[in-house]
């Protein structure tokens, strides 16, 4: 298969990037989006320019590592997957593919389609976790789930951090995230002790990134390659509001 | 920073804020609509001249449209602080977007939805409630009269012809017949009634009205289900109730209003 490709580069953080074209005609239709780049790389290092600069990790969908915005959308035109997961055989044979980093002001670029997500590591930082005593392990049955409750912690759970919702929502909010470990926690009998504080702390740090507002466009839950969804966010606002203002 | 301030500036509690006002003014279009369907009464405006005197009088309904001002006012601002907010947090955007791919049209024009409403506010009340309190108003007179023990209303012009079949009447039958008629009493209002009636005879004006509520109908279909999730309230025994309501309401509200400029253009 044939491409024409056009992608952002932008050597660091602090100097303007742009789109540059490239052509590429060795495709095989049954590689992956990563691999494809793969192989325009070792044609750039061919010629000896440096090879564009991209995040990559498992390349199975679960590590949350690759994230571009390829044709206008976060990991692809495919629902419920990663970039890692987006074969070629998608596209269709001489198209031209935009290939961007995903854009936030809390994500700055670090080079080409490498964006620093560290924003989501301080906001998890924060309350994303569940604090435990060490010592004996006690027997897992000490703490009944009910299975509803474990499904949709579960679904909430399968987020991967990737960052997709922030880069598709026109507010670069990171409201899907925030709301999807909030709602992990809280929704499980584990996270119940700390589960004032750490929504109002989570909820902090992710205003203080300067992630934008939610405006419920299901952009995020849409391109999400978990398709968390957007109850999760509701989930937030309620845990969120009803600390703020009724709790002491 | 106290609570109270740290919630309501905090990005979930803007987004309270816009989902209660936005509520409330849900809530003011229906009682809007409703009321004025009195211009479609055939009494010569008469109940709707005398709901704009309830309605600008009643000491309950003035505090209330206090309240109403505010929320407008609230709105509008905190939906321009967070629009400015919201585009700082991408300070540069993508070269190539598809965002009609994962979400509706409606849900992210909302601001520009909001800006045409906006503009359509500053005529409908300097056409309408500014001239009301402070312009030249043409007045109505209206006869009031109780007759055969039934209340009756009309038109001063009708009245007089009223008056005229009367007099036939009781000179055909000789002085006998007795048209009962006790309590009379004439009534003056503004006549908003005619107002309405002469400003929706301007094609121009119609049209603005008509695009306005289109514009009203798409800022309500994303407006009144986005106000409950943003309170929290997602459930799955209630969105599909909460959308379908949406749905009907922004297309019942606007159609009732747009109903008003059309039928007197027609009229």
């Amino acid at each position: 298969m044939k491409f024409n490709l056009k992608v952002w580069r932008q050597p660091n953080t602090n100097t303007p990037g742009k789109m540059v074209d490239y052509k590429i005609d060795n495709v095989n239709p049954d590689m992956s989006f990563l691999e494809m780049i793969d192989v325009l790389n070792e044609d750039i290092i061919r010629k000896g320019e440096a090879p564009v600069a991209f995040d990559h990790d498992c390349r199975e969908g679960i590590c949350g590592m690759c994230s571009m915005y390829i044709n206008g959308r976060a990991h692809g035109p495919l629902k419920g997957t990663t970039t890692c997961q987006l074969m070629m055989r998608n596209f269709t044979d001489g198209e031209t593919i935009h290939v961007e980093p995903f854009r936030a002001k809390a994500f700055p670029v670090l080079k080409d389609l490498i964006v620093d997500r560290t924003a989501f590591d301080r906001i998890q930082a924060v309350g994303g976790f569940v604090s435990v005593n060490t010592g004996q392990v006690q027997d897992a049955n000490n703490l009944p789930v009910e299975k509803e409750k474990a499904d949709l912690a579960m679904d909430a759970a399968s987020c991967i951090g990737c960052g997709a919702c922030v880069a598709a929502c026109k507010n670069a909010s990171a409201m899907l995230f925030v709301g999807a470990k909030v709602s992990q926690y809280a929704l499980l009998p584990q996270g119940q002790i700390e589960r004032k504080i750490r929504v109002q702390k989570m909820v902090a740090q992710m205003d203080e990134e300067g992630f934008g507002a939610c405006t419920n466009t299901g952009a995020c839950s849409a391109e999400c390659p978990k398709e968390i969804s957007i109850t999760n966010i509701a989930r937030m606002n309620r845990e969120y509001l009803s600390t703020s203002l009724l709790e002491d | 920073m106290n609570w109270f301030t740290k919630a309501f500036t905090s990005t979930l509690g803007r987004k309270l804020v816009m989902a209660l006002t936005g509520l409330f003014l849900c809530l003011f279009l229906v009682v809007h609509v409703s009321g004025n369907f009195q211009l479609f009464k055939d009494d010569g405006g008469f109940s709707f001249n005398m709901y704009s005197v309830f309605m600008t009088h009643n000491p309950l309904i003035k505090t209330v449209s206090y309240l109403l001002y505010a929320t407008f006012i609230i709105h509008i601002i905190q939906s321009l602080l967070l629009t400015i907010y919201n585009k700082k947090a991408r300070p540069q955007g993508y070269v190539k977007n598809s965002p009609d791919k994962n979400s509706a049209w409606s849900s992210r024009n909302m601001g520009i939805l909001g800006t045409i409403i906006l503009v359509f506010l500053v005529f409908h009340m300097k056409d309408f409630w500014w001239e009301y309190h402070n312009g030249e108003m043409p007045k109505a007179k209206y006869v009031e009269f109780v007759q055969d023990g039934e209340h009756k209303t009309m038109t001063d012009t009708l009245w007089q012809s009223y008056v005229e079949e009367i007099k036939k009447k009781m000179a055909a039958s000789g002085g006998a017949y007795d048209p009962k008629i006790s309590e009379y009493k004439q009534v003056i209002y503004k006549d908003l009634y005619a107002e309405v009636a002469e400003e929706f005879k301007e094609p121009a004006i119609v049209i603005l009205y008509l695009i306005a509520m289109i514009a009203l109908a798409f800022h309500l279909l994303h407006g009144f289900q986005s106000a409950w999730q943003s309170l929290g309230v997602n459930h799955r025994k209630y969105v599909p109730v909460i959308k379908t309501i949406g749905w009907f309401f922004s297309i019942a509200i606007t159609a009732g209003f747009a109903a008003m400029p059309l039928y007197f253009f027609l009229k």
